[in-house]
């Protein structure tokens, strides 16, 4: 076994190369600019396209129009970007253009802190955009998971035709880390499917059986529109309010409903523990060391750690604790995630630890409130 | 050729709007070129001029106000063989500036059309960009204090290549647009236009006034000498053919013992050109290079030359959760800004951890062993200081080996620099190793 050494943003690219990207664009953004920097060595020799954009906006308008002509694209950038992305999100979002889109996260509020760590925006990429409608986001707790994610990710961009996040960070993106490239999970690759040939082509038409329009080109023999205005199935304008309400809550659906297909996570349960400590991201690896400790301490806790934040995959959030009286959310930030924890577990104890500071919550900090 | 327009859905402007006539102009101006509907991509952007997408039965993108230029440039370059045509209105030209600069600046072989009839139709007769200072119009009077500007100059000042003003009653409309959209390159028409719904209720504008307005400006009327050059996508696929692929990071072979099967946990505190990050970096080949697991994290300020630079590095022969540093081995302390950063770390520090820190700088009491390096006996620069305390490291056989040193500075890097850091290490090694007491000015309590 071999191992490398890579840091988070450079595995990221790596997979999303592996996952057939070939479009990049971005404005460079410390802490993302360095999946930039390794687009631009990756891409353009294979026949790829990486471009600097203008501006965060462009970024997104480029990866759009290159993904409505079929391409795989991706984009990344952090906070003040993602708050620039905002309009085209919604775009991606209600006229369903699969994309990729990485935040890696850093302190703020605002521009903040460039090279200081946080999980900040896990409200902010679900709730950022106008319309409301849900999307998908992953966060990553190592290297490792930013390639595997990364493969999923552009797996559930292609496969619901919309945007999907991963909700990086700064302490994943630029730590180097040991990495087994050869064993690191790999996900089959799955491109969007095409509209059913014995029909006339609608842009909207969900497929049969399916939440999700089949998908044609821009520039082909068959006639694409794409809008990003209310629309039909035909990508007209319509005013119609059962036509728009049944495509509004067709996308709704089509992500919601499918949340136990794609609700990846990493549950550690101690039979003996009253405790189970849910969080995730870069949390998630000082999670496992107070769990050691607190073990070896005879006071065991169990760990949740989230991979897939959005849709809060409720499923598995209540499976996972069914046996615990008390859970512990523990995240970079002064509290987004646990709303949601809180939610849905409403007759358990749900607490709180968290920092928005700059630094990693400890091990010892999270044992300590384990302990209680 | 027949007509290209939608017969489902014919334009529905206000009677005597121009877009109509601009409409039909480029309708006739595809006819010409015999271009077939799935050879276009329309893609319009918002206001009245944002129904262009729908009039024609073309391939079509309509997004958001301002952004129709750059979801053109992402289809063009994954369609190159498309023809791009975006149409746009002087409120997009306002809110879109920075992509009609990019375009120009880029140019890629899109064609933008802008519809320009001086003022927001849609949302009530607002002032854009170009409506007059004199124009009454529905923004009270606020355009009288702002002053519109030409974008056939603007554009030309950004490198378009091609840009005309015509107005849009021009006899030769659809031939005047053929040129634009047969231009290899990003071409730029400003086709001035009356707006009956809006514009003309309260201001007299007739074409004979639109050609005299014209006539007053110094003309463009196509391609601009000084800003022709190759086609972005052609220059990007000469350039991109000659490329290698790139590599990810390489597998590093195990070819070392570590010292023993400690955690070590290591904190590095300099400032920027101490090369910081870089030891770290080759601190944790090194590790690799014994089969050891490693982790990096970083931190330092966004100024490349000034400011603290930190790095955190752990080298254990398990896996590695946490990234952070509490309770260090070692430390490694260069400069006060990077102490500074971690000034809370040392009254925590035991006889455990070992503190190396460099003579005549600073250093918060600790309980730690100290090794104090005068570097000037040493003759190093400051950017060899970080580099050269591996060195000690691996004649204390601490944390890393010699071998494992050697190993990785030969992975980290290539010729010339390889040479000059391995004469740096096999100086300070040997220093370090071999007369001790001339340059370690100072080793504490039971060292
Ligand atoms: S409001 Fe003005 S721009 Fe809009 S359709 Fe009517 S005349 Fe044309």
């Amino acid at each position: 076994m071999k191992l490398r050494l890579c840091d988070g943003n450079e595995a990221l690219a790596w997979a999303a190369f592996e996952a057939g990207c070939r479009f990049f664009a971005g404005y460079p953004i410390t802490p993302a600019t360095s999946i930039f920097n390794a687009m631009l060595n990756i891409l353009p020799p294979a026949g790829g396209i990486v471009l600097q954009a203008e501006d965060e906006i462009a970024a997104m308008g480029y990866c759009i129009g290159a993904s409505m002509c079929g391409l795989k694209a991706m984009t990344a950038t952090s906070g003040p970007g993602l708050s620039l992305y905002s309009e085209q999100l919604s775009f991606a979002i209600g006229s369903e253009i699969p994309l990729v889109v990485v935040d890696v996260q850093r302190l703020g509020p605002s521009t903040g802190s460039a090279t200081k760590g946080a999980d900040g925006d896990i409200q902010f990429l679900r709730w950022g955009t106008s319309g409301g409608l849900p999307v998908i986001v992953l966060a990553p707790v190592d290297a490792g998971d930013c390639f595997t994610l990364t493969l999923h990710a552009f797996n559930l961009a292609e496969q619901y035709r919309c945007p999907v996040f991963l909700a990086s960070n700064k302490e994943v993106a630029l730590t180097r880390e040991t990495v087994d490239w050869s064993s690191m999970e790999r996900p089959a690759i799955i491109d969007r499917a095409p509209p059913r040939a014995d029909r006339p082509f609608l842009p909207f038409q969900p497929l049969p059986d399916s939440d999700v329009p089949g998908f044609l080109p821009l520039g082909d023999a068959t006639l694409v529109r794409q809008t990003s205005s209310t629309h039909g199935t035909d990508a007209y304008i319509t005013t119609d309010p059962a036509v728009i309400s049944s495509i509004n809550e067709r996308m709704k659906r089509k992500v919601e409903s499918r949340v136990d297909r794609f609700s990846y996570a990493q549950a550690v349960i101690e039979p003996q523990a009253e405790t189970m400590i849910v969080t995730y991201g870069i949390t998630g690896r000082a999670a496992r060391d107070a769990c050691k400790e607190l073990k070896a301490r005879g006071k065991p806790a169990s760990l949740l750690i989230l991979k897939t934040l959005w849709p809060v995959p409720e499923e598995l959030i209540r499976q996972q604790t069914q046996d615990a009286k008390r859970v512990l959310v523990v995240e970079m930030n002064l509290g987004q995630y646990v709303t949601e924890v809180k939610r849905i577990l409403k007759h358990k104890s749900v607490e709180f630890l968290g920092q928005m500071n700059g630094r990693l919550i400890t091990p010892a900090q999270i044992r300590e409130a384990a302990i209680g | 050729m027949a007509s290209l327009l939608n017969k489902n859905r014919p334009p529905v402007f206000c009677p005597g709007c121009s877009h109509e006539t601009v409409l039909r102009a480029l309708d006739r101006a595809f006819q010409n070129m015999g271009l077939c509907r799935n050879q276009i991509v329309m893609v319009s952007d918002i206001g009245c001029s944002g129904l262009f997408d729908t009039f024609f039965n073309t391939h079509a993108l309509h997004g958001l106000h301002g952004r129709a230029l750059t979801y053109a440039a992402g289809i063009k370059l994954a369609r190159p063989d498309l023809q791009v045509v975006v149409t746009m209105g002087d409120g997009g030209l306002g809110i879109g500036g920075a992509h009609l600069l990019a375009a120009c600046r880029r140019n890629l072989d899109l064609t933008l059309l802008l519809l320009n009839n001086f003022n927001f139709a849609m949302t009530g007769g607002q002032f854009s960009s170009t409506t007059p200072a004199a124009a009454s119009i529905g923004s009270g009077f606020l355009n009288s204090i702002e002053r519109p500007m030409d974008a056939g100059q603007v554009a030309t000042a950004a490198g378009a290549p091609y840009v005309a003003r015509v107005s849009a009653y021009h006899r030769n409309l659809a031939h005047l647009l053929e040129c634009a959209l047969r231009y290899r390159g990003f071409s730029f028409v400003d086709i001035q236009g009356i707006c009956p719904g809006r514009y003309l209720k309260h201001n007299r504008l007739t074409p004979q006034m639109i050609n005299e307005n014209l006539s007053k400006l110094h003309p463009l009327e196509g391609a601009v000498a000084e800003n022709e050059r190759p086609e972005y996508f052609d220059a990007y696929a000469s350039i991109t053919a000659r490329l290698k692929p790139a590599e990810p990071p390489s597998p590093i072979e195990v070819t070392c013992k570590p010292p023993d099967s400690e955690r070590q946990e290591i904190v590095l505190l300099g400032k920027a050109g101490q090369r910081i990050q870089t030891a770290g970096e080759v601190l944790c080949i090194a590790g690799l290079t014994a089969g050891l697991q490693v982790t990096q994290k970083t931190d330092y300020a966004i100024t490349v030359m000034t400011g603290p630079s930190v790095s955190e590095v752990i080298l254990s022969p398990q896996a590695i959760h946490f990234t952070g540093i509490t309770q260090p081995t070692i430390v490694i302390a260069l400069a006060k800004e990077g102490i500074d950063r971690h000034r809370d770390m040392f009254s925590r520090l035991d006889s455990k951890t070992l503190l190396i820190q460099a003579t005549g700088i600073a250093v918060p009491a600790s309980r730690a062993r100290v090794i104090s390096l005068d570097f000037q006996a040493l003759h190093l620069k400051k950017s060899d200081w970080a580099l050269a305390c591996l060195a000690v490291l691996a004649a204390m056989n601490k944390a890393i080996s010699r071998a494992m040193l050697d190993a990785a500075i030969n992975l980290q890097f290539k010729p010339p620099v390889r040479e000059t850091v391995k004469a740096l290490i096999h100086h300070t090694f040997t220093k370090t190793f071999m007369q001790r007491n001339a340059c370690i000015e100072s080793i504490t309590e039971n060292f």
